[in-house]
Formats: C-alpha cells, sequence, structure tokens
C-alpha cells in the first residue's frame, strides 16, 4: 500500500508481519479511549475524565503535565492527586521516551497519520515547508500566555485535548479544529501539526531525553536505499544519522523527536531497525556499547562526540526541513 | 438556551403597567399597546365554566376554559367561598390531568391466540368484545353464588363478585354502582377506597353521632381561637385550607396552633406547640385531656347533664388481621365493636390512669406540651377546632381515635357552634358525597342506611321498586378482605373504578397481588391510564376523567358541587356510568335472581337489570334536550345522556334524593336541593331544606332540625338528632399498643403519606411533567442520627425492608418532613417505589381500615 | 553535506538566520496574541451557566481547571457537564443549568473529591459552604405564591431547609381569609445549587439562580440594624434608661418599650393600693 521510492531488493514480506506495530498501536489508542468511553455504559468507571487528567479503577490518578503547568503558571496550586498524577506521567515518558505518548496514546495521531495515509495514496504534494523547531516557539508560547493572562489559553484551541475530550465528552463545534488539523496535514505542510507545531508533543519529547527505549538500525549496513522508512516515519530527520552514520553517530536514534512509533523497523524488509534498551550516553551508541571501549578513547571519543552532537542538534535546530535524499 | 423565555406574560405586565401608568398621568397611549393589553385580559374564544377540583376533599372550584373542545385553561374560581379564586400547586395543573401522553383510548383484554388468557398479553378489543368477556365470569361467579345461597336467608347471602368503587367517583356513578351490585346483582361486595381512608371517621361518626360527617365546616376556619392538628399535614394534603388556618393564626390575637404528629412536617413551621409523639400514643394523650378536664373540673356539666351519654367499648378487639393470625388468635374480642352503658363516674374513672406523668412517659412528649395541650382544651373561653386526617384514620385504633376526640370536644361542650369544632378532613373530592353519602360501602345504602337493618332495606327495595328481599343482608367484603378473598378463591369477579388498589391496598406481595392474579379470579380496571392496578388486570377499561363527563362532588364540609361535561374523552374511553349501566344490560334478571324472588316480582321476568334498575321509570324520568345548557347560554354535550336517551345524571340524583329528600325517609338530616340547583350554585352544605344550606349542624338557629326534633329545645342549644335520644356518645376507649412495633430485628417505624405535588397514588399528577419534576421520586425521610448509624448519608439509595417485602429509595435527611429518631416517612405516590410492599394489612376491626402509619421496617445501605 | 551547511551558517546563512528567527518570532508572537484576544472572550461565562461546588471565582478557575471532566464523571446525578467548542462557556469546563438539573449537594462533594486541581476547592468539605450561586425570586408577578396559591415548590425542595428559602406569611387582603406563603430568599445560607429554579412549576421559572456578583447586596458598611446588634451583644449596647413616670388617668398605664398606652385590666374590683381604696371610697 505504500509506495516505497525504489523498490526494495529484499522479498515483500506478509502484510501482517509489515503493520504489527501499528496494528498494536491502534489498538491502543482505541483501547485507551474505549477505556474512557465505555466504562459508563456499564455502570462502573474503568478510567474517567480524560487525558488531561484520569482515574483509573478509582486508584491510578494520571495528569498531563503540561496542562498541570499551564494551570500552576496561572497561579493555581494543584490538589495532591494532581501532582501525583502528573509525577507518574512524567516518570512513566521519562522513561519510555517522551514521544511515545505521540504515536501510542494521543489520539490526534489517527487523525495525522490518516492525513498522512491519504496524502501518499493520493499523491498529493503538500509544498508548505516550516521549520519543525516552531514547536518549541509554541510550547514557550503556551507556557508564557498563562504567565501572562492567567489564563489557560492553549486550551481553547488545544486540538489534542479537545478530541479526546470530544471523543468522551462531546464534541460540539470542536471538530472543526480537527478538521482543520487534518487537512492542514493534508493538503499545506506534511506530518505539519505533530511534527511541526504541536506544543504537547515537544512537551513530550523534552520529558523523554533521558529514556533509555529507543529505536535503533542495528543491521544498518543491510540497508538498500529503498527509502520506505523515511516514507513512512512522521520525523524522518532522526532516522538519517543512526542509519548512515553521518558524522560518526551510532545506530541508536537517540533524537527525543523520535516517537518510537516503530513504522521503520516493520516497513524494512531487510530488517535494519529493532528496538535497542539503555542509556544513550554518546552519539548514537547505547552506553553498555561504550563501555567496551577504552577509558582513554572514551574520553577522546566523549569531547570528538560532544562537539558532533551540539552541531547536529544546532543543524536540527535551524534546519529540520531536511529534504529526503 | 440562553434567552428562549417567551416575552408574552412580561410583555402583558408591562403593557399592563404602561397602561395603568398612562392612566394615572393622563397620557394617551398608542392604540397597538392599549390593544395588546385588551386582547390579553379576556379571550373572548374561551368558554368558562365551573368545576371542583379533581383532586383533595377540601373541594376547591377552579373555572375550565375549553376551546375548540379541549381544555385548555383553567383559574381558581374567584367567586368560590372555599378558594377565593386561589389553588394549590395540583389544582394549577388541573387540565394537564387530562393529557397525559398515554391516556388509554381503548379497552384492553390479556390474550393469547386470539382468545382471552390470564397470562396472554394485553390487546385492543372492543367493548363488546371486552364485556362479553367479563359478563361471562360474572355469570359464572352469579350463577355459584346463587347455588351457594340457594336455603340461606338474606341475611346469610354472600357473593363471589365484588367492585371497588372510589370517593373520587362522582356521585351519580356511586349512585348507579351501588344499584347495580346491592340491588341488581345481590352483592354487598361494593366498598371504596375511601375504605382506606374515611371508614374509622365514618365509623366514629356514627358511633358517637348517630349519622355521619362533620357537624361544623370551614368557616371554623376563621372562628376558632386554638387549632389542634391530630395527625393531619394540612399545609401539604389541605393547602387552601391550610392558607385559611394561617391567615387566622396571622390576625387574630392569642390564635394559637397546636400540632401532634409521629413526625416533624411542614404544618410545624405554624406550631405554637409542637408535639411530636410515640406511634399509637394519641389514644393515650386524648385520655389524658379528658382526664385533666375532669380533674380540673373545667368540663362543661351542664352540657353533658343534658346531651351526653356515656358508654364503655369493648377492649383487646384484635387487629383486622386474617382470623388464623396470631394476634387475633390472642385477642379477647376480635372484631366487637358493642359499646356498654356506663357514666360520668365510671368514665372519670376509666381516664384516671392517663395522668401528666403516665401519658409523658408512654408517648414521650414532654409534660409542658401536653399540659398546654391539655388547657387549650379545658379553657372554656377559648374556642377550639380540631382537624384530623390520615394519623386518625389509618389507624388499628381509628375509631377509638376519632371518639376519643369527640370525647374531649363533648366534656366540654366545644362542639357544633362556629370555631368549636371537632373535623374530619377528606382525602378524596367525595369521599363524603359518593363513598359516605351514596353509601357505596359494603355495610351501607344510601343516605345513612345500612344493609344490616331490615326497615332500611325495606325502604331502599320500595325506592329502587324491588320485590321485597331482594338486598342481601349480609355485610359484604371490605377492601382488605376482598383482597384475601380472591386470594382465596372465594371472590372470583372483581371490577376496579376510580382508584389504584394495588398500589394503595396494604400487603401486595401476600395478599393484593395473589389476589388479583389468581387463576380464579377475573380483574377488571376501569382507569384513564396504565396505572400499577392496571397492569395488575385481565381487562383494563378506558376511561373518561374529571370533566369529560357531567359530575358532582360532595367535600368535606358537606358542599356538594356539580359540573358540566366540558370535553370529549379520547378516543373508546366511557365514563364509569356508561360503563356501569351498559354493563347492567349484559345480565338479565334470571342471571343474578334466584326464580323464587322473580316470582315475587313477575313483570321483571325476562327483563335485563338495565331494565329494571335504570330504566325504570325513575332514573330515565328527565327528558334529554339534545344538550345541557348553562345560564349563559353556552351548550355542552353529555355522552351518557346522548347515548341512553335521556338525562341520566339528573334522572340518577333525583332518584337518590328520595333516599335523603323524600317525606317519608327514615334518617334526615341528608336533605339535598334539587339537581338544577346545584348546576346554578358553587355549591350547597347539605342539610339544604327549603333551598337554605346547614353551617354548623345540631345547633338550635343554624339547623333547622334540631326544632322539628326537639320542639322543646332552648335557643341556640344543641340536639342530637342522630340518636334516637338527642344524645351524643362519650365512649371510654383505652390505649392498647400498635400491630407491630420495632424490635431488634425491624427496628424502625415506618409511616406512609402523601406530599403536597401529588395525589391519587400519582396515577394523574405524575403525568403533569411540572409536578413530576418538582418531586419525581418517592424517598425515605429520616433523622440525621439514624441515617448515620445506618452508614446512609443524603441522596444515597437504601434498601428499606419489612416482613412483607422490600423498595428501594433514595435517603431524605433535610427534605420537608423531619422524622425523629426511630421513625422514617415514606410518601406512597410513586409507582416505581410501591410502598405497599412494606405495609402491614393490619385494619381497625371496627372501620376495617388499614392503617398505613405504622409497622415495622429497618433500613439499609444497599 | 555538514560542512556545506556549516558554511552556510558562517556566512549569508547567518543573516537568514537570525531574520528566520525574527519571522517565526513575530508568526508565534501573533498566534499569541491571537489567542490570547480569543481566550479573553471565550473566557466569559454566561449566567445561566453555574460552576460545579468550590468553584473558584471565575478568572481563578479559569486558569486552574485543567479541563479533565473529573468532577462530571463523579457527580453520582450526571447533572454536570463539559462545555464542549462554540457554546458560551468555557471550552471544556464543568458547568451545570439550574433549570435543567441543579447540584444535588452530596454530602461527601464527590466532584470536588475528584478535581486534581484546586479548580475546585478542596477546602469545601461541608457543601452547605458552597458558593455555585445564588437564588433570587426574579419574577413576583408570575410566581404563583404571592398570588396566594399554595406552591411552595422551591421552598419545599431547598435542600438548605428554611434558611435559604423561608416562608414570609402575609395575609392575603384580596381574599380575605387566605394567608400568602411567600418565599424569601436568603443570600447568607444559599449556595446556589438551582434546586428550586430547576423545580418551579412555571413554565419559565419565577426563581433563578445567578452567580452571586450579579444579584447579591451590600449594606453600606457603616450601617448595623440596631435590633440585630442588640440581640447579639444580649442587651443595650447603650445603658438602658431610667424608669419613666408618665401622667395618667385612672386605670390607663403606659408601657414604655412595648405596647405603649394600655387600659388597665378591669380584673380586680380593688386598686393594688389600700390607701387608694380608703382614701377615696368609691361607692361610699
Amino acid at each position: 500500500m505504500i509506495q516505497p521510492s525504489s523498490p526494495s531488493t529484499a522479498p515483500a514480506r506478509p502484510w501482517l508481519q509489515r503493520h504489527r506495530w501499528l496494528l498494536l498501536r491502534r489498538f491502543n489508542q482505541l483501547g485507551i479511549l474505549a477505556m474512557f468511553i465505555l466504562p459508563p455504559l456499564f455502570g462502573g468507571m474503568f478510567a474517567a475524565g480524560n487525558l488531561s487528567s484520569s482515574m483509573t479503577l478509582d486508584i491510578l490518578p494520571l495528569t498531563d503535565p503540561l496542562l498541570l503547568a499551564q494551570s500552576m503558571l496561572t497561579g493555581s496550586w494543584p490538589a495532591l492527586t494532581g501532582f501525583i498524577g502528573a509525577g507518574l506521567v512524567v516518570v512513566f515518558y521519562a522513561l519510555l521516551g517522551g514521544r511515545v505518548f505521540c504515536s501510542w496514546v494521543c489520539p490526534v495521531n489517527l487523525v495525522t497519520d490518516f492525513a498522512a495515509w491519504l496524502r501518499r495514496r493520493l499523491g498529493i504534494r503538500a509544498g508548505g515547508r516550516i521549520s519543525r523547531s516552531l514547536r518549541w516557539w509554541m510550547l514557550g508560547l503556551v507556557l508564557l500566555l498563562p504567565l501572562v493572562t492567567g489564563a489557560m489559553v492553549w486550551e481553547y484551541v488545544n486540538p489534542v485535548s479537545m478530541l479526546h475530550r470530544g471523543l468522551i465528552f462531546g464534541f460540539g463545534w470542536a471538530w472543526l479544529i480537527l478538521a482543520a488539523v487534518f487537512l492542514y496535514d493534508l493538503l499545506v505542510v506534511p506530518r505539519g501539526w505533530c511534527g511541526h507545531l504541536c506544543p504537547v508533543g515537544a512537551c513530550y519529547a523534552l520529558i523523554g531525553t533521558r529514556a533509555p527505549v529507543h529505536i535503533a538500525a542495528p543491521r544498518r549496513e543491510r540497508c538498500d536505499d529503498c527509502m520506505d522508512c523515511f516514507t513512512v516515519c512522521p520525523e524522518p530527520q532522526v532516522i538519517k544519522p543512526a542509519l548512515k552514520a553521518a558524522g560518526g553517530h551510532g545506530p541508536v536514534i537517540d533524537s527525543i523527536d523520535c516517537t518510537k512509533c516503530g513504522r521503520c523497523i516493520e516497513v524494512c524488509d531487510r530488517e535494519v531497525f529493532g528496538l535497542a534498551l539503555g542509556w544513550v550516553g554518546k552519539q548514537g551508541f547505547l552506553n553498555r556499547d561504550r563501555d567496551a571501549h577504552a577509558p582513554a578513547e572514551r574520553r577522546k571519543n566523549a569531547l570528538q562526540l560532544r562537539e558532533t552532537r551540539a552541531a547536529s542538534l544546532r543543524r536540527e535546530a535551524q534546519d529540520n526541513n531536511v529534504s529526503i535524499p | 438556551m440562553t434567552d428562549t423565555r417567551p416575552m408574552s406574560r412580561r410583555d402583558f405586565i408591562k403593557s399592563q403597567a404602561a397602561v395603568a401608568a398612562a392612566s394615572v398621568a393622563g397620557v394617551t397611549l398608542p392604540a397597538s399597546l392599549l390593544a395588546k393589553a385588551q386582547d390579553q385580559a379576556a379571550d373572548p374564544d374561551i368558554r368558562w365554566d365551573k368545576a371542583p377540583c379533581r383532586f383533595c376533599g377540601t373541594g376547591c372550584s377552579v373555572l375550565v376554559g375549553s376551546k375548540d373542545g379541549r381544555v385548555i385553561a383553567s383559574q381558581g374560581d374567584p367567586d368560590a367561598p372555599v378558594n377565593r379564586g386561589l389553588n394549590c400547586i395540583k389544582g394549577y395543573f388541573l387540565p394537564k390531568i387530562l393529557y397525559g401522553q398515554d391516556r388509554l383510548t381503548q379497552p384492553l383484554l390479556r390474550k393469547w391466540n386470539g382468545k382471552y388468557d390470564k397470562d396472554g398479553d394485553f390487546e385492543a378489543v372492543s367493548w363488546d368484545e371486552a364485556f362479553d368477556v367479563m359478563a361471562e365470569h360474572w355469570k359464572r361467579a352469579l350463577k355459584r353464588s346463587m347455588e351457594e345461597n340457594k336455603g340461606k336467608s338474606v341475611d346469610e347471602m354472600t357473593s363471589r363478585v365484588g367492585m371497588f368503587g372510589s370517593g373520587q367517583w362522582t356521585v351519580w356513578e356511586g349512585y348507579a354502582a351501588s344499584k347495580l351490585l346491592k340491588a341488581g346483582m345481590r352483592s354487598n361486595n361494593l366498598d371504596p377506597n375511601a375504605r382506606h381512608c374515611m371508614a374509622s371517621a365514618v365509623g366514629a361518626f356514627i358511633r358517637a353521632f348517630g349519622i355521619d360527617e362533620p357537624m361544623g365546616c370551614y368557616d371554623d376556619l376563621e372562628h376558632a381561637d386554638v387549632f389542634v392538628l391530630w395527625g393531619a399535614n394540612m399545609a401539604e394534603m389541605h393547602p387552601i385550607l391550610w392558607s385559611r388556618l394561617t391567615d387566622t393564626r396571622l390576625s387574630k390575637p392569642g390564635c394559637e396552633v397546636h400540632v401532634l404528629s409521629t413526625f416533624e412536617h411542614r404544618c410545624y413551621e405554624l406550631a405554637d406547640n409542637p408535639i411530636i409523639f410515640a406511634p399509637q400514643t394519641d389514644l393515650a394523650i386524648l385520655n389524658y385531656i379528658a382526664n385533666h378536664i375532669i380533674q380540673t373540673e373545667a368540663y362543661d356539666k351542664d352540657f353533658i347533664d343534658k346531651h351526653v351519654q356515656f358508654e364503655t367499648a369493648t377492649t383487646d378487639i384484635g387487629y383486622g388481621l386474617r382470623p388464623d393470625h396470631p394476634l387475633e388468635q390472642q385477642a379477647a374480642n376480635p372484631g366487637v365493636g358493642a359499646k356498654h352503658p356506663s357514666s360520668f363516674e365510671a368514665f372519670a374513672r376509666q381516664v384516671e390512669p392517663y395522668t401528666l406523668e403516665y401519658v409523658s412517659e408512654l408517648s414521650g412528649v414532654p409534660k409542658e406540651n401536653l399540659l398546654r395541650l391539655a388547657r387549650a382544651y379545658a379553657d372554656p373561653k377559648k374556642k377550639v377546632s380540631s382537624y384530623w386526617t390520615m394519623g386518625f384514620n389509618q389507624h388499628t385504633r381509628g375509631v377509638w381515635v376519632n371518639g376519643n376526640l369527640y370525647n374531649v370536644h363533648l366534656l366540654m361542650g366545644k362542639i357544633s357552634e362556629p370555631g368549636n369544632s371537632p373535623f374530619s378532613l377528606t382525602g378524596q373530592p367525595s369521599a363524603c358525597g359518593t363513598a359516605r353519602e351514596v353509601g357505596t360501602f359494603a355495610h351501607r345504602l344510601p343516605a345513612d342506611l345500612v344493609v344490616k337493618k331490615p326497615e332500611h332495606r325495606a325502604f331502599s327495595e320500595q325506592v329502587w321498586k324491588l320485590p321485597e328481599g331482594t338486598l342481601n343482608g349480609k355485610v359484604g367484603y371490605h377492601a382488605v378482605l376482598m383482597h384475601r378473598m380472591m386470594k382465596d378463591g372465594l371472590m372470583n369477579c372483581y371490577w376496579q373504578l376510580c382508584n389504584n388498589n394495588m398500589q394503595a391496598a396494604p400487603n401486595l406481595n401476600e395478599e393484593s397481588y395473589p389476589g388479583w392474579r389468581n387463576p380464579d379470579v377475573f380483574v377488571t380496571v376501569s382507569d384513564p391510564y396504565p396505572t400499577v392496578s392496571a397492569q395488575a388486570a385481565d381487562l383494563v377499561l378506558p376511561t373518561s376523567m374529571w370533566v369529560e363527563k357531567e359530575g358532582a362532588y360532595g367535600n368535606a364540609e358537606r358542599r356538594t358541587q356539580f359540573w358540566r361535561e366540558q370535553t370529549d374523552a379520547p378516543g373508546e374511553s366511557k365514563s364509569d356510568l356508561w360503563q356501569i349501566m351498559e354493563f347492567s344490560k349484559r345480565f338479565t334478571v334470571e342471571d343474578v335472581w334466584p326464580p323464587a324472588l322473580i316470582e315475587t316480582a313477575p313483570e321483571y321476568a325476562g327483563k335485563t337489570l338495565y331494565e329494571i334498575l335504570f330504566a325504570n321509570g325513575e332514573v330515565d324520568r328527565f327528558p334529554y334536550e339534545g344538550k345541557v345548557m348553562d345560564a349563559r347560554g353556552n351548550a355542552y354535550r353529555n355522552h351518557e345522556s346522548e347515548h341512553f336517551g335521556y338525562y341520566v345524571q339528573k334522572g340518577l340524583f333525583e332518584e337518590y334524593r328520595k333516599f335523603n329528600s323524600g317525606p317519608d325517609i327514615i334518617k334526615k338530616g341528608h336533605e339535598m336541593a334539587p339537581f338544577q340547583a346545584y348546576h346554578e350554585s358553587r355549591g350547597l352544605r347539605w342539610p339544604v331544606i327549603d333551598g337554605k344550606e346547614t353551617l354548623w349542624r345540631f345547633r338550635e338557629g343554624y339547623d333547622p332540625h334540631v326544632a322539628a326534633f326537639n320542639p322543646e329545645v332552648e335557643k341556640g342549644d344543641v340536639y342530637f338528632y342522630g340518636n334516637a335520644n338527642g344524645r351524643a356518645n362519650i365512649i371510654f376507649a383505652p390505649y392498647e399498643p400498635a400491630a407491630e412495633s420495632p424490635d431488634a430485628e425491624y427496628d424502625l417505624w415506618l409511616c406512609t403519606g402523601r406530599v403536597l405535588e401529588h395525589w391519587h397514588s400519582g396515577s394523574m399528577t405524575r403525568r403533569v411533567p411540572e409536578l413530576y419534576r418538582a418531586v419525581p421520586d418517592a424517598v425515605i425521610y429520616m433523622s440525621k442520627d439514624d441515617a448515620k448509624a445506618r452508614r446512609l448519608r443524603d441522596g444515597q439509595m437504601a434498601l428499606i425492608k419489612t416482613r412483607r417485602g422490600q423498595i428501594k429509595a433514595r435517603v431524605e435527611t433535610r427534605g420537608r418532613n423531619r422524622p425523629p429518631n426511630g421513625l422514617v416517612f415514606v410518601p406512597w405516590f410513586d409507582a416505581n417505589r410501591l410502598v405497599n410492599k412494606l405495609t402491614l394489612d393490619a385494619t381497625d376491626p371496627l372501620s376495617k381500615e388499614t392503617d398505613y402509619k405504622k409497622c415495622a421496617c429497618r433500613v439499609e445501605r444497599v | 553535506m555538514a560542512i556545506d551547511m556549516q558554511s552556510k551558517r558562517n556566512g549569508v546563512g547567518r543573516r537568514d538566520f537570525l531574520t528566520g528567527l525574527a519571522r517565526t518570532a513575530a508568526g508565534v508572537g501573533l498566534i499569541g496574541l491571537g489567542l490570547g484576544l480569543y481566550s479573553r472572550r471565550a473566557a466569559s461565562l454566561p449566567a445561566w451557566a453555574l460552576r460545579p461546588p468550590g468553584a473558584l471565582p471565575e478568572d481563578d478557575f479559569d486558569g486552574a481547571c485543567i479541563r479533565c471532566g473529573l468532577c462530571v464523571r463523579d457527580c453520582p446525578f450526571d447533572m454536570l457537564h463539559l462545555a464542549r467548542l462554540g457554546q458560551d462557556i468555557p471550552t471544556g469546563t464543568p458547568y451545570f443549568i439550574a433549570r435543567e438539573a441543579g447540584c444535588e449537594m452530596c454530602e461527601d462533594i464527590p466532584c470536588v473529591k475528584a478535581c486534581p486541581t484546586q479548580a475546585l476547592d478542596h477546602g469545601l468539605t461541608d457543601i452547605n459552604d458552597a458558593d455555585m450561586g445564588l437564588a433570587i425570586v426574579s419574577d413576583q408577578d408570575a410566581c404563583i405564591a404571592f398570588q396566594g396559591l399554595r406552591c411552595e415548590v422551591c421552598f419545599n425542595i431547598c435542600p438548605i431547609r428554611g434558611e435559604a428559602i423561608s416562608l414570609d406569611y402575609q395575609r392575603n387582603q384580596r381574599s380575605g381569609k387566605h394567608a400568602l406563603f411567600i418565599p424569601v430568599v436568603h443570600a447568607d445560607h444559599c449556595t446556589g445549587c438551582g434546586k428550586c429554579e430547576e423545580a418551579c412549576i412555571l413554565e419559565e421559572a419565577a426563581i433563578k439562580v445567578l452567580p452571586r456578583h450579579l444579584i447579591q447586596g451590600k449594606l453600606g458598611e457603616h450601617y448595623r440594624l440596631g435590633w440585630e446588634q442588640r440581640q447579639r451583644a444580649g442587651g443595650a449596647l447603650v445603658t438602658p434608661d431610667a424608669e419613666h413616670r408618665y401622667n395618667l388617668p385612672e386605670g390607663m398605664r403606659y408601657d414604655h418599650g412595648g405596647e405603649g398606652l394600655i387600659e388597665a385590666p378591669g380584673d380586680a374590683p380593688f386598686p393594688s393600693d389600700p390607701l387608694d381604696t380608703l382614701n377615696r371610697g368609691g361607692s361610699l
């Protein structure tokens, strides 16, 4: 169903194998939604509330840290459950990778993935280009506005909370905002929302900066440049350093933008990608891999790597719309 | 959502205000504004006519506004003496009760495979089919009865058919029903729902005064100095009367209000002397007051000497349960109502043990409250009016407790004069007018006659043109007994009209429901709505209600009020009167009378009951002109008269008047004016003599009968002509405990009752959306302590259980009723929470009225 | 390629970079301004929408509420809603409409307990202290109680019985023999639960619950109600008067603090002072 830029040399694998991560994600996303929507039908509550803050089985509070932060920036002090809930969420995503939220939980992902899929199917060439770093500006704005206005301004338009709340409590005109996101992604900027603007994703990305769960390309030498991974990846810029060892980058995708959706793993017929667990200290290498090196070399490497990493970060920040070669 | 407010009323008031302001200022307003104000003031297209309210026994009058055959408007009748244009919240919504979404419009019969089947589902049938199936069952049961009665005297006759009528029936519906059952079918199994309501009051009136119904009238409300409420929540149940009482309390210096009940209710807001007593101890409190009056020698010796006779009641009389119930087995004199002669001195000795200390201890009422109450009665300068309803009547010693109150009033001579009045209020619009006066009880005939007395039967047979010995002399089955008989298969046909006994009768699980669903029983329910009763019936007949027929009600102050038919009933609905008369056509005299009886009246052979009872030359005496006219030239339809071809209501009423107003009547004192007089007035209070109403009975000057009975009566003195000796009876009755009291297992008293917003089991009021919204569900009123002890909080769903059943309802600790610890109160209107699953079928053995106010229950978390 | 970019950044790229930065900042700033302005409009709460018990003052509430709907879910009576986009209520915030379903005032206040922030003040532990609004008998002409009809549904349903709404008994001058039972709302006790408005049986409720600031009055700070002060102090604030004595004809008394002129009761046939009897003689 996906039209690769150039066909892979490897034999195509069954559909299910090419979509197993996708199916898992959809199952997870819809399952979470169902937890919020279905229970009231049967009287008891499985999960109450919505992604902004919820209570599962009357015992597990979870709160969106960005929302709580905004709320606190208006000068309001949360209740204990709010703190605990946000703390649990932070710890969870700090361990698992922040943007796991985006691809495994966030309902907007359904909308933007659909837009991406449709765009590929229909061959729509959306020409808009904006900086992927805009999301950091947006994040700053979202946190600044409550400080200035005393209100959670972002929540009046936030498509993420709007969609989830709408699905549970009713939409009103909120579907218009979602439609706007969809059309924008479809027609204006590819991956324009999640990959460029969304401050919620940005916030989660920050939270997951040091997460020990990664996608990696341990068998990058097998790559036959079929480009399947770049096509499906919502943040394709994260793949290149790991896949192409640019600047001596290790095989681990260590960009905080990676949503860990796993699409690259499953679409690659040459099985280049896989999961990598462990702390990433140096550029693209897991710490335990690096520990195999000698201490002296490590120091040398450290200096070198710090420099190249800083450069790569700067590069990303400046111009993330790296065109796919 | 923000402002969808219809602006018409505000506009109207504004324009009215503008007109008023302009007229003061001498300004000329634009013509359009003036026209608007006038248009709103009176809608010329609406035809207005008067009718009494459908709900309680107060008897407020309303004006009903119809347009294009529909009742579209109403107003309190500003010229009605009872309410002067006012209504309570129920009266406000009267037109809406006609137009509930789920009105029944066709007869419905339980069928299976096209045939009647007790276990089938309801299907629409024609009136013909409905009556065919019904008559088939009735004929079979009547035949069985005839066989069983072979060789028995009329005093031993039983019957397997019965009818359960209503204090909401119009006068002529009750009268026609009485004729059909008692004269036509020779069954005395005719009882009204007033049995659940007024029977104890009736019993006490007859025992003390020999004649039914209060001696005073509502004008006592303006003349009394002291009001005492005994088990009456007038604030909610008789809202307009309470408004009058309140006005007197506000305006009359020194006026005081004493309120007695087993829980705190709305009347306590006005109470100068609030008294909460332990259930059943009202008997003792009244004896204490009598004792206080005697001990302080406050009694009116002269009055007692001249007008009172002392008697004493048979005691230990059981609780009206089934004879095999342990309580009946233990009782020394179960059901014995005999009284024995006594004397003042004996009476004084009997009440002597009821000291302040003893009664305060027994009742839990502080001494100072009891003393204050006793002093109010004992003060010769204070006029005392006592009011009661279900607290007294729904009581296993209801007749006694009514009587004990008369004792107090009679000791002081505080009776039958403005302001001095023991006054029994009624719950239904025609409990007096229909159930009592027409005599639709199992033991009664019209106008206070009873089936037991041969001379009463003979008189009735003469009025009804029946052969001698037609009327059954054995008292029929009363309301509760009917259910027992149906459960036992001894009564096989039951027709309930104009009430909701499956929701009302006590002990639903053990008696009513098994009785109705007994395969040997055929139950017919006539109702405008699918009530709980209809759900439990075999045949449901759609009924015209209230102003969909011409009617007459008699309220608690003996006021008889008429109304004309204002609108058509929906679909195939027919009035109860039509149903009763039409059903009588299905029976020939051979179906119901034994050959020996028919032989004594050979002219009746082969005739139908309709011909004998209704087309009898009396009922069909008045021609129907095709319409009923009022004095203003408006024409009204009359479906019954159109159908039968004569002015049915007039014929029935005029024949009924032969019982209460004829020259040769047995019991004087119930005289009524001719039919037309009532259409021309807002009700007349009987006895109506020479066109004049009677306000206070038994007192010379107010009541012409006094001088007629006792030519030597002194001016302004009393004469209790209901009794042959002209004296009222003071009957001693002791305190005896309730049938069921809280114990370790069922640790709370359960008291049931009503709320202002709902009436008559909620079958009509719950179909008014506004009333439903105001009070949607029955709740368990309980004290905060009791709730806390059961780990319940306000608004929580709880289970309330008795030995007979259980229901769920929310707990209410901060509502309008505030029970003391140890008692819960549950209203009765909610068809989703049948509180009669809980209630005990213990009755007053004398009046056979159920005690819905006392049984033991327990409340638990769900 | 990396080298290529490096050179860009060092040369012409720097200006581009700064221009781009400024452009982005301006764009984002504009978005922020737009959002800020939109939020001013969107944050205003219409008078017919009431907040759940314990809700902070509207400005603070808007900042504190994270729109999670937990209060809505935990309401056992399902009378709370979350505002949807396009409604006049801040999107995602909880509200109720008194006329549709008022707050049942649960003793354990589950909605407040559920709130993960302090938007619903967790300091509210007694539901009777809640302040969701204030009831007002808004149309005395329409209210049938003022005409003497026996309704009192608002009084009957009020959970703060007799305190938040009381009945003022008055005489019905028109009918001459009935009383009026006038509902009177007491701002000190009313929590604005809205049950009265919900239950009002009129086509349009004549008693309404509105945000307190719209309708509550305030006595001038300088003024005290004398009789209340006196009661609170347990006696006169200023030294009571010395005993008054009056020139009065025989048989008359004068009650200084109460009834005024009183015709002395004729109970006793003799004056209380025997000297009066002896000196004035009476019938002699």
